[in-house]
Formats: structure tokens, sequence, C-alpha cells
């Protein structure tokens, strides 16, 4: 079963009197140990396809699966089930808890699904140790560069082992061999576990990493997006 | 939960901006319940002090203890109506005098009372008193010689009562004679007759109906029986005493309240990213609002016990002339009123912290 579908999906923000179509009939499958790059210049839709994905945003209509689920048919509720749960999230600018440790940053998201602090604990160790973290694991966010704090993020989104894995821009910040670490790192860990991963990027090189690379532009997929590879 | 108390402990700066101003009111708070509860026990003991079921005025008394008048008489028929148990006739005379310890003239209350009951004990000896523990917090000792009135009467101080004054003056209880001698030599204008008393302490039967007894002696003898609470409320100043300190102990509780919704408020505005984020990991509204009333709640209960410990350190350095009464139960009532207007308070930011959208995390999305 794909891990993420997307079926004629349409995204127009209203924003006074215009009308912006940010996703145009999107049609895309991502398979379920997939990892697909998304490239496309600035404000072609790529942040709102992913926040659809991920639940944070609906769609203005077209339908979302996420492991064979309709999520838009979700309530408010359900859906912040569904994110805690189903997805792993790493946002275009690095969202982390300012008052937690790089560690805790990532128990928090255990402790919402109600994971078993044992089970957690070892967990979050293992994937700051991956991650090349474990020095930094009592740190806060601002006692940690640019790049670790994109690691830490990273960490935090594959905590709850979710079904899907979405990062927007996670080498942005980062210099080329930084973001090229970063990106085999992200390889690694999302092979490792099979989750299906979509990588925004507008960076051409870091695409070599992915198993498939779809283009979008003004909102519109290639037309071979929703054929898995 | 755990987050709001992990930001509490990594940040506690942030938080003293509330729990400084909510130590004071807490301080506030406490001081005027103390100090209510010891006005209201100053003015009430000599009342308070019976164990009654009752207290019989006379019916032109219009429930002034100083304008009643029962008669052997009265006090005879009170007794013998149904259910009545025993009947202690007691007189006051509000009265200067010179009290050894202290070097103004004080004005102290001189009581006469027939019967044993509640915390006095049986009248003592012609000529001596048993005087409220007050007159020893001042400085008298058991063997004094208080002189009262302008005749100078001298009472002998023999024994200690507790919380037994009378409009927040010191008592000396006395035999009935006693009393009266004292109110006919010092008080010309307002002399009273062997076997008269001012009010009636009545106690009723075990088990009995106690309202219905009150009734019987009001319909037998034409007088107005009050029970202690009604008795304790018709002295003057008590009621309105408790309904002004009161008004301020609620209107602090209610400053309270907007202190901590302000608060909260503006720290809610400051927290919208981080909310943001934590919604799109997937942290439910219910959460949030249980971390928020945490907070409140950890904020409230260190500003009490900064106002408590900060309260206690002057109630105990307060001169024994301010009825400051330490009681543990307006501690209770103060921590419950404030952890109450904490909630309300931090509720007000509720509605803002569900409208905060997840997708405001990301930057894409309204
Ligand atoms: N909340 C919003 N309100 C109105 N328009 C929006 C909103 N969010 C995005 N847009 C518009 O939708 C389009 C797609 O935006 P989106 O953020 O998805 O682009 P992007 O591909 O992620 O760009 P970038 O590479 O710069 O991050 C843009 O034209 C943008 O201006
Ligand atoms: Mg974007």
């Amino acid at each position: 079963m794909p891990a993420l579908e997307f079926h004629e999906v349409n995204k127009t923000y209203r924003t006074g009197g215009t009308d912006i179509v940010a996703l145009d009939h999107a049609n895309l499958t991502v398979d379920d140990d997939e990892i697909v790059a998304l490239l496309g210049p600035s404000g072609s839709g790529k942040t709102t396809l992913l926040s659809i994905a991920g639940g944070l945003l609906t769609p203005t209509n077209g339908a979302v699966h996420v492991g064979g689920n309709d999520i838009t048919s979700y309530s408010a509720k359900e859906l912040t089930q569904f994110r805690a749960r189903s997805v792993g999230f790493v946002f275009q600018t690095v969202n982390l808890v300012p008052f937690l440790t790089a560690r805790e940053n990532l128990l928090v998201v255990a402790r919402i699904t109600g994971l078993p602090s044992k089970t957690a604990a070892r967990r979050a160790d293992t994937l700051l140790k991956e991650l090349g973290l474990d020095h930094r694991a009592q740190n806060l966010p601002t006692q940690l560069s640019g790049g670790e704090r994109q690691r830490v993020a990273i960490g935090r989104a594959l905590m709850n082992e979710p079904e899907l894995v979405l990062f927007d821009e996670p080498t942005s910040a980062l210099d080329t061999s930084l973001g090229e670490q970063v990106m085999e790192l992200i390889r690694k860990e999302v092979k490792g576990r099979e989750t299906a991963s979509v990588i925004v990027t507008h960076d051409t090189r870091m695409t070599a990493h992915a198993d498939r690379t779809i283009h979008i532009v003004d909102g519109r997929l290639d037309a071979g997006a929703a054929q898995p590879a | 939960m755990r987050l709001a108390m992990r930001e509490l402990i990594r940040r506690p700066a942030r938080f003293v901006s509330a729990a400084g101003p909510l130590t004071l009111l807490v301080l506030l708070m406490l001081f005027l319940g103390w100090l209510l509860d010891g006005l209201f026990l100053g003015s009430t003991g000599a009342i308070r002090a019976h164990g009654a079921d009752g207290f019989v005025f006379s019916a032109d008394a219009r429930e002034s203890l100083l304008r009643s008048s029962v008669d052997e008489g009265d006090l005879n028929a009170i007794a013998a109506v149904d259910g009545v148990e025993s009947v202690s006739g007691i007189g006051v005379s509000l009265l200067g005098a010179e009290v050894p310890g202290e070097d103004d003239v004080a004005n102290v209350v001189v009581a006469g009372y027939q019967l044993a009951g509640g915390v006095l004990p049986e009248p003592p000896a012609p000529g001596t008193a048993w005087a409220d523990r007050q007159f020893n917090a001042l400085g008298a000792g058991i063997g004094d010689v208080v002189l009262v009135g302008p005749a100078a009467t001298p009472i002998e101080i023999v024994g200690w009562v507790d919380d037994t004054n009378y409009l927040l003056l010191n008592t000396l209880w006395v035999d009935p004679e006693t009393w009266r001698e004292i109110q006919n030599a010092n008080r010309p204008d307002a002399i009273v007759a062997p076997g008269e008393f001012q009010v009636a302490a009545v106690t009723t039967v075990d088990g009995i109906d106690e309202a219905a007894v009150r009734s019987a002696i009001d319909a037998t003898l034409g007088t107005e029986t009050l029970t202690e609470q009604e008795a304790v409320l018709a002295i003057p100043g008590v009621p309105e005493q408790n309904a002004t300190i009161g008004a301020v102990i609620y209107a602090t509780a209610v400053v309270v309240a907007l202190v901590v919704g302000l608060f909260f408020a503006l720290i809610t505005l400051e927290r919208t990213g981080i909310y943001a984020l934590l919604k799109a990991i997937g942290v439910h509204n219910r959460s949030l609002a249980v971390g928020l009333v945490t907070q409140a709640l950890l904020v409230a209960l260190v500003a009490f016990i900064a106002g408590g410990a900060f309260g206690l350190f002057l109630g105990s350095v307060m001169p024994a002339e301010v009825p400051l009464e330490l009681s543990v139960g307006r501690a209770v009532f103060v921590l419950i009123a404030v952890a109450v207007a904490a909630v309300a308070g931090s509720l007000a930011s509720l509605r803002r912290i569900v409208r905060i959208d997840p997708a405001s995390a990301i930057g894409a999305g309204v």
C-alpha cells in the first residue's frame, strides 16, 4: 500500500480579493519505503504540498490518503492525533521547543503518544547517537549550531517511527558538505526504518540521495508523479 | 503538563513577574482575613463563651445586650419552659480600668454570670475574676488587682479564660453579685436591681428541637430569643466588619484573577510560536490547557507560600493590641480563593490557545 497518495488535490489561498492557486490538480503516489525529492522554485507550492500531506493544512478539494486512510475526512482532533502518530515533520525553519534540551525535544513527541518512557529513552538515545548528537543531548537549542538543530529536528520527526516523514528543505541552512551529510543521514535513517519520505529541496545536488525526483512548478506536479518508481 | 513544569523550572525568571504581585496580594488577603477573624473573635467571645443554645433578650432591647433586662422571675419562667436544661443570667458593664502592666486607663468589660458552661468555669469568689488571657498578653498576672470604674472597685485576677472578649475589650468574668456592685457603684445612671441581669443564656436538653424551645420561650415571656449565631451578629459593628473586610478580601481575589489573567494572556501571546509547534507535532488543546492551568496553580502556590511565610512573620512581630488571628482555616480559605482565581484567570487565555493554527508553525497556511 502506498504511504502517500494525492488525487486531484487543489489548494487555493484566499487573501483579500485574490485567489492564489498553490496546488493545481496534484496527483502523487509515494511508496511505503520510497524517498521522493520534491524539487521546485520558490513559491511553487512545495511547503503547501507537505503541509497537506502532514495534516497541517486541508486541501480545497481532492483526496489525500496516508497509509490508506483518507485524512481529508479527519476532524481537527483526529488530525492532531494523526500528526502525533503517523507523520514526522521537519519544518523549513528549524522549530524546536526553546526551553527543552535536544534529548527532551525528542522525548516530547513520545510523551504525546504515550510511548513507555523506557522505550522512548532508548529510542531517543539511539537517534541522537546516529545523528551524531550524543554529546549534545543535554544542550538547549540556543547552545546548538544550525546543523545540530537541524539534526535534532530530524530526530524528532523520526521519534515516533511514523509511516511518512516530510522534510521541508532540511539542508537549506547548511553549507554543501554539511547538507550532503544531513541528506546521507536522512537516507540512512529513513531506509533503516522502512519509512516513506518526501524531501523538499530546490538544490539539484541533493536529489541524488532520493529514489525519485518530482518537479513542481506553479503548483503543478510532473505528469508521472502518480506512478511510483 | 511535564512541558509546563519544565518551562517553570527552566525559565523561572519569567514567572517572577506574576508571582511577585501575587505574593503581595496573598499577603494582603491573609492579613485582612486574619484581621477579620481577630476582630470577629475579639468582638464576640463574650457571647460564644457560654456554649449556649439561645440568648433571651427582653422585647424592648432590640437585640442589644446593654438595653436588655431580665429579672429573676423571667429566669424562673424560662427555666420552666419545656426542653430548657439550664438558664444562666448574664450582665455586662463597659468601664475604664487601671490594669497592671498598662500605663493608660484601659477599657474593660466586667461580666457577671451564673453558671459554668462553654469555656467558663463556675463563677469565681466575690471580688475576684477569671480574666481573659489577653490581660496576660498585656502583662497582667494571677493575683494582680484591676481597679475598675470611677469608684476604682478592685477585682483580683484568679485565673484565665480564653477567647471571651466583647467589642474588642478584655473581659473580667465575675459572679452576679460582684457585677451588680460594680455596675451600681460606677454607673449610677444604670442601676440594676437585685436579681436582675441583661440576658439569659439558655441550654436545651439533648436531642430536642432547639428552635421550638426558643419559640416556646418567646411565646411564654414575650421575649426575643436569638441563636448564638444571631446574638453574635447582633453585636454592634460585627456584621459591618464582616461585610466591609469581606468585600475587600473578595475584591483582592478578583485582582488576583486579573493579574493571573493578564500575565497568562501576555505569556500566551509570547508563546504563540511554541503552541503552534506543539500543535503541529500532535499536542492536543486539552494538554495545552492542562499545562496552562498547572502553571497558573503552581505560580499561585509559590505566591501563597511566599505570602504566607511573609504574613506569618509580620503577624508574629505585630503588637498584641492588633487583633490578628493567625488561623489555619483562613490560610486554607485564601489558598482556595487564590487557586480558584488563578484557574479562572488562566482560562481566559484558553480561547486564544485553541485558535492558534498549527499550520502557522511552518509558515504556510492561515
Ligand atoms: N498562508 C498563505 N496565504 C496566502 N498565500 C500563501 C500562503 N502560503 C503560501 N502562499 C502562496 O502559495 C504559493 C505556494 O507557497 P509555498 O509556501 O507552498 O511555496 P514553496 O514552494 O514552499 O516556496 P519556498 O521554496 O519559498 O518555500 C506561493 O505563491 C505563496 O505566496
Ligand atoms: Mg516552502
